[in-house]
Order: structure tokens, then sequence, then C-alpha cells
């Protein structure tokens, strides 16, 4: 299946940090996705949160999907050799979940899609053991094992590998997957949530959003344009591009600019939705300097084509457009809370009072941060 | 001795038509038209330059080929007979002009480029910016930063001098010798006008094209013609030519009847002797030999200028590419063997080398694979046509792409490949004063610039059309591109899928 799918998506996207960590269960999220319901077709939906491993915040938690047992055993005894596995067990789920409750948009007695065939679901808590990373970083050896996995072994994939986070994503309706995956039941203090609707059909888990590597997640409304450079561009730093989705690109160039190149994480938003050079032109000097710089070095990284994107981190929440803003995307603030979306009435649907609503502009990032520490 | 060979061209002249004003006599620059109570042309002396068809204000002269002149024989072609007779009355080798004219096939023909539908939307050039500003030069492979005392984030990476290009097009390396002043001269003023740069190729530069250096690429080849410190500076990029699409591993020779009195000054030879650039640099034997000279180059320009090494597209190119990065160069100069030349031995010209198109292709993809691809940029020369072909290699992984023939067209030129004869009857291959009068720079500019800003709207619709605002999304990006009728093996190397296949 990860041959030849690849998925131009059409999409909604919601989003929302508690910037003072406290964490709240998955039922807002489901709701606020719920309500733009009619912006997928039922192809993939997901969710990622960060905090929900209080337990094993220090262990990587492999989210795995495994299209048959055989896949299972093989990546189990690729793991025995390269990690110590602190804690394997079945991700819990509803099976034949699907939600059922009233939203804005539509009535419960509508009746949700159960989700159905899902792959063997089974999550990993995992160490690196001290003796793999004399010459390589803990977060080097994860990248190129996630890389390993996904494309060496066939029928097993990565939905997730950061540490106190996770990916739940699958293929239905994104407020049934929610149900699905029982997120009602967990506590996060960043969720972000992606409903697909892919214009060509393959019915595979994998190929829902969120995308992650280590604690990035990636939820993205759009379709890139620049994918055939962008690919090219991450190619010889070490990253496969094995899941033929434009948003992979995404994620693995937060992964090299901002981990492994060290870019602020404003410059790497630069990069990645460069200014105009009519505006650079008009830049007071230093900041014309690095904006010039940026396109001079990282014109790969350049994304092009209509997104929004959330990009979902341990520390926060970043929001962004593509140049012209052919995509949608709202903010909006209340307390302590950033919500972001396709659509407003996705935020109003879970927070009516709200302190502040705004469009952002056109490749300007909306960063939520995690002032304190998660409570 | 009277040659054998057959005319290769008719003139036919309606005597009707003709008012004996005797304007195509003096428009011919081949002495192919006499004039005896009525004009009676020489065949035999016709190129087919079109200089007299032009300018008959009767149009009362037709141009011919000369269809029978040679029985039919797919095997023995015309071409092949007549160069035969030529060798035989001569005993020399053939010398021709222009790039290499035979029917190998043309990869740019046959790659198609994409468009967008309904999921990503197309971008419309007229009311969206759309951004063709390309930077040539050597960029590291990253930035970094540092916050000030005030937390104010710096930037903490010199990058090393980078040349703007307002269109990713550059005029080809062309010396004062092989075409005339006034050819040079239109083509700076062009390149000042467009925002992009010319080459002055190994002749040196005119003292009185000294105050377009912003917009002047300088060559520096084996003959080191017209090199001095003052030229090297007078500039915003240096070029060593180690070798041209259209003769690669052939030197030059500026035959003494063109060295006149500022041609000599300008290449700094005695007025009336040969200029011989040699076929390898008498002090480059190896890479490392190369790599001294880059930095000589350097030193010598305070490294304030990137410097260029210009390859021919040969077999091994990838590999020599990829040593040229390593020793030093800030640019990679392909030419492909569809590559112009003033004169070049014909053999030569018609069968060494190997298409831009593979070439650019194995070279982006070489330096990729080694991790240096953004520590030079990729200029694409030799068989640049249109703006399609320009838009196809940039997706192929060239930042910017080269182009003399297409220049020489726009001034005039007719192709007519008789560079070589210094009989140029469009003023632009020639030295002759009287030819070299009939090139009106500014006219020949102006039409230069015309291309160059045809060429940039034809691209900004491609890209829009493409969904793309920028050509760095174009560049390299060679998903968007499909091959059609070419081998497997073939499109394997130009990394391109076959037409049908999706994403």
């Amino acid at each position: 299946m990860k041959d030849n799918c690849y998925i131009p998506s059409g999409c909604s996207i919601s989003g929302m940090i508690n910037e003072s960590g406290r964490r709240f269960d998955g039922s807002s999220v489901i709701k606020s996705i719920a309500l733009m319901h009619d912006r997928g077709n039922g192809l993939g939906g997901g969710f990622a949160a960060y905090g929900v491993y209080p337990r094993h915040a220090e262990q990587f938690a492999f989210h795995m999907m495994f299209d048959h047992i055989e896949a299972k055993e093989a990546c189990e005894e690729y793991f025995k050799d390269r990690f110590d596995i602190v804690l394997d067990e079945e991700m819990p789920t509803r099976a034949g979940g699907a939600f059922e409750e009233e939203t804005s948009g539509r009535y419960g007695e509508y009746g949700g899609h159960p989700i159905t065939n899902p792959p063997i679901l089974w999550r990993y808590f995992m160490d690196v053991p001290k003796s793999k990373t004399s010459f390589v970083s803990e977060n080097e050896y994860i990248v190129k094992n996630v890389m390993e996995v996904n494309s060496r072994i066939d029928g097993a994939f990565v939905a997730s590998s950061g540490k106190n986070m996770g990916a739940f994503k699958g293929v239905g309706y994104p407020e049934d997957i929610g149900v699905f995956y029982k997120l009602d039941e967990y506590k996060a203090y960043i969720w972000t949530a992606h409903g697909r609707f892919p214009t060509n059909t393959p019915g595979w888990w994998g190929g829902a959003h969120p995308f992650c590597l280590l604690d990035w997640s990636i939820v993205h409304n759009g379709e890139i344009s620049s994918y055939g450079i962008n690919k090219r561009y991450l190619e010889p730093h070490g990253y496969k591009l094995e899941l033929r989705t434009d948003t992979e690109v995404i994620a693995y160039l937060f992964d090299l600019l901002v981990r492994k190149h060290n870019l602020p994480m404003e410059m790497a938003i630069k990069a990645l939705a460069s200014p105009f050079w009519k505006d650079i032109d008009r830049m007071p000097e230093r900041e014309q300097r690095i904006a010039t710089a940026i396109r001079q070095v990282y014109g790969g990284a350049l994304l092009n084509g209509p997104f929004s994107v959330i990009l979902g981190h341990s520390r926060g929440m970043i929001g962004f457009n593509d140049r012209i803003k052919l995509r949608p995307m709202t903010c909006a603030r209340a307390d302590d809370m950033l919500y972001m979306a396709s659509e407003e009435a996705a935020i109003r649907e879970i927070a009516p009072d709200l302190d502040r609503v705004w469009s952002p502009k056109a490749g300007t990032p909306v960063i939520g941060k995690l002032s304190e520490e998660v409570i | 001795m009277i040659s054998e060979i057959p005319p290769e061209f008719i003139v036919k002249i309606d005597y009707e038509q003709c008012k004996r004003c005797k304007r195509c006599v003096m428009n011919c620059s081949f002495g192919c038209m006499q004039f005896k109570d009525r004009v009676i042309p020489d065949h035999k002396k016709c190129v087919a330059c079109q200089r007299c068809v032009t300018f008959c204000p009767e149009s009362a002269i037709t141009i011919t080929k000369n269809e029978l002149s040679y029985k039919e024989n797919a095997n023995w072609t015309p071409e092949i007979r007549q160069n035969i007779l030529k060798q035989a009355e001569t005993g020399g080798m053939i010398l021709s002009g222009m790039g290499n004219p035979r029917a190998y096939q043309i990869l740019w023909d046959h790659l198609l480029i994409d468009a967008c539908q309904v999921t990503n939307p197309s971008i419309d050039p007229l009311r969206e910016p759309m951004e063709l500003r390309t930077f040539i030069g050597r960029k590291p492979e990253r930035l970094e930063f540092s916050a000030d005392e005030n937390s104010e984030i710096e930037l903490a990476t010199e990058l090393g001098p980078q040349i703007k290009l307002d269109i990713p097009v550059v005029f080809a390396a062309m010396s004062y010798g092989a075409i005339s002043f006034n050819a040079h001269k239109a083509l700076v003023m062009a390149a000042k006008q467009s925002g992009t740069l010319m080459n002055t190729g190994e002749g040196g530069l005119h003292k009185d094209l000294y105050s377009y250096a912003d917009n002047i690429i300088v060559q520096v080849a084996s003959g080191r013609f017209g090199v001095h410190s003052e030229y090297l500076n007078t500039c915003v990029m240096v070029e060593i030519k180690i070798g041209q699409g259209a003769k690669p591993g052939i030197g030059g020779h500026l035959p003494g009847e063109k060295v006149g009195e500022e041609i000599s000054k300008t290449r700094m030879i005695p007025v009336g002797t040969d200029a011989i650039s040699p076929a390898p640099h008498h002090d480059i034997y190896s890479i490392e030999d190369l790599s001294q000279l880059i930095y000589a180059i350097k030193e010598t320009t305070d490294y304030t200028k990137p410097v260029s090494v210009k390859i021919s597209a040969v077999h091994n190119v990838a590999a020599i590419a990829s040593g040229i990065v390593r020793a030093g160069a800030d640019i990679v100069t392909i030419d492909g063997f569809r590559g112009g030349t003033g004169a070049a031995p014909m053999v030569i010209r018609d069968n060494v080398g190997i298409p831009i198109e593979v070439a650019l292709a194995a070279v982006d993809q070489r330096l990729r694979d080694e991790g240096i691809r953004n520590n030079a940029s990729i200029l694409c020369a030799g068989g640049i046509r249109t703006s399609a072909d320009m838009a196809k290699a940039i997706a192929l992984g060239a930042d910017a792409v080269v182009i003399g023939t297409a220049a020489l067209v726009a001034m005039g030129c007719r192709v007519c490949q008789k560079c070589y004869t210094g009989n140029c009857a469009w003023g632009i291959a020639t030295q002759k004063p009287e030819l070299v009068r009939r090139l009106d720079p500014l006219v020949a500019s102006e039409r230069l610039s015309n291309l160059l800003r045809a060429w940039d709207l034809e691209l900004k619709e491609i890209l829009g059309s493409l969904g793309v605002n920028s050509i760095e999304s174009l560049r390299g990006s060679r998903e968007r591109l499909r091959g059609i009728g070419l081998d497997e093996m073939t499109l394997k190397i130009l990394g391109v899928k076959p037409a049908g296949v999706g994403q």
C-alpha cells in the first residue's frame, strides 16, 4: 500500500494548546473537528496529543500499525536488537466506535460511521540503550530507525515516535476515529486534529494525518506543489520519503531545520513560507540580510502550493499558511488557551467565549508556547 | 582549380520585379551577387544568410535548396558527399560555425511539464507575485544564528559573494573577436537592462565597456588573452573556461586578419597575429592545478567575485563537476554538445560530447548525492532554444541557463554557420568595419531585452500553471516533468517518470 498512494488532500484541521500546561481530555477536539465533518470524506482522520503518557514521559512512545502479524513479529525482532522495550501493549480501542453526539452542524440521529478493519495497533515504550549512542545522538538514532522500519519492514508503519505524545489516526471520519481510540480518556496540553478529503482513495491507515517524527506532528490542509524539490532537498540528509504523501516533507523539514540545523523556530518558518522579495526589499537592513540569506540557502525547503498547517511539538504549537493564503485558518485566544482551525465555527463550537479571534496573514506564523511546566 | 562541388543553394531573381537597385549586391558579403546590366547570382557562393532576401525592396529574391544537386541516397547524404568532395579538393579539416546541427534526439522535446487542477490551484501571474529572482554563487549548507545583547536574532554565518539575476538566463561566452564590438556592446546593454549578465568569452573586455562591470562575467581561458588584474576586477564573476560544448577538448584560433587595432589592444597581442587558444590550459594538467588557478583568481579579486568553471558535457561529466566543486569553484557551467561556436572542426562539433539534458541531470544528482549541491550553482548551456527549454532545465536542476545562439538569432543571426569566415552579413560575427556597422547596438540590445522579457513572461506563466510562485520551487523539481518516448535508462538518468504515471 505504501508504494503508490500519493494523497493530495482537501481537509479540515483544528488545534488547541493550553499554554499553562494544563491537560484536558480529547472530547473537545473531537467536537471541534466533528463540526467540520463535511470538509472530509471519511477516508482519513487523526489526532496528535502531547502530555498523554506522564508515567512513561522519559521513554520514546512508538505507536505502530501492522498490516499483519508477520509484520509485527518482524518489527519486534528489529526493535529487540535496537531498543530496551519497557512496555508494549495493544492500543486501547472501542471496536466499532462511532461519534454519536450532536454538534451545531449535525444531529445525533445521523449516527456515526463505525471504524472497521483497523490494522494491528500496538504501542511500545522504549529506551535507547547507551551503547547505541556513542556516535549519534538519541534523536538521530530514533530518526534512522523510524526510516528503516517504514522503508524496510513490509506491512509495518510508525505512526509516531516521540516522548509523552502520540498520534491516533486511521481511515474514517476524524470524530469516529477519536471515539475509536478512546481519546476522551486521555489528557493532553496540546491536541491537534485532522479530517481528510483525499482525491484518490487508498484506504491506508498510515496515510492519515498527523504525520509524526520524534515529537514533531503535522496536520495539514492543502497540497505541497513544491513536493518534488522538497523531497530531493531532504533525501541527501538521510530522510526516506516513503509515504508518498506531500505532508511528510513538512515534518522532516522541521526536523532538519530546527533540530539538526538548530535554526530558531521563526527562522525555520521564514524558510518554509518565505516573505516575497518585494517585501524583503523594503525590510530594515538586519531583517533584510537575514531573510535574503534564508532564501538563498534554503530555497529547497520553501513550501509552495496551498496549505494551512499546524505543527505540534512538546513545547508548543505553531500554525501557518502558504505565502498567498490559499487555505483557510482562523485563530482565537481565551485565557491561556490558543485555538487554530480551518473554520471559526470549529473554535466557537467548543469555546463560545473568546477574548480575541483573528485570521493570521499569509505566511505569518501563529505561535503557541508552553509557558510553564505541564500540570 | 575550379571546384566541382555543386552549389548548395539556388538564388532565384524575379527579373520582372527587380528594379536593379543593386541593394542585394551591396548587401551580400559573400560576393555572390554580380551586376552586369542586371543582377547575376553566383549560386556556389550563396550561404543562405538571407541578407539579400530581407533587404530587397521588391521581394524579388528567393533562395531555395539545390534539391537535385546530389542524387537521393539515404546513406550517402548530400552533406557527406559534399564534405568528401571538399576534402578531396583541399586535404583540409572541415570547419564550421554554430552548434551541432545533426538530427540527434532533442531530449527537451521529450519532456512535458505538469500543471495544477482542482486540489492545488494554479496561480495567475498577472494577479499574484511571481518570483524569478535567482542568486548565483556558493551557499553554505546551513545558516547559524546568534542572539545579540537585546536578544535580537542575528545572522552569524557569512555568505560568499552572490550574484543576483532578475531572470535565470545569462548570455553565453562569445569573445570580442569571434563577434563584433557592436554585438558585444548590445549584449552588455541588454544584460544591464534585463538584470542579468553577459560573458566576455576569451578575448578580453574593450575599455569602452568597463562601465558595465556589474553585468559582466569575465572569462579566463587557455590563451589568457586580455587577462590582467583590472580585467578580473571589472566584473561580478570570473569564469575559467576549460571546455566548450561545440568542441570539447579543442582549443580556439582567431586568424590574424581579424586582429585589428582594437582587438589587438583588448587581447594584448600584436596587430595581425593569430590568437591561438591551446586545447588545454598549459598550467592545468590536474584538478589540483585547477584549484590553484581558482584561488589565484580569488586572491586577485579579494574573494569578492564568485568563480565559475565551464566544462563541456562529456561522458564523465558528473564526476568532473564534483571535482570542480571540491576544487573551490562557486559555479559549474556545463555546456552541452549542441552549444555554439565561432569555428570548430566539423568532425568534433558533430560527434563529440553528450546532450546537455542528461549531463545536467547527472551533475545535479551527483552533487546532491555527495551533499555538496549547495556549494555551487549550476549554469546550463548549449542548446537552450526557448523558455520551455529553460523551464525544463531548471526543473532538472539548473540554477540558470545560458543562451548564445538564441541571443545571436535575436540580434539578427540567420544561423548560416559561416561565422568562421568573418563575412557575417549581419554585422555580428565579423570584424570588417563596413559589416560591423550594420549592427546597431541600440536596436540589437532592445531586441535582446525583448527576448528576455518574453521569456520572463512565459516562465511566469509556466510557474503559475504549476501552482508555485517562486523559481526555487521549480528548481530541481523533476517531479513536475514527465518523459514521452524515452527509454527506461534515459528516464532514470533524467530522474523523470514516464508520462501517464501519477505521483
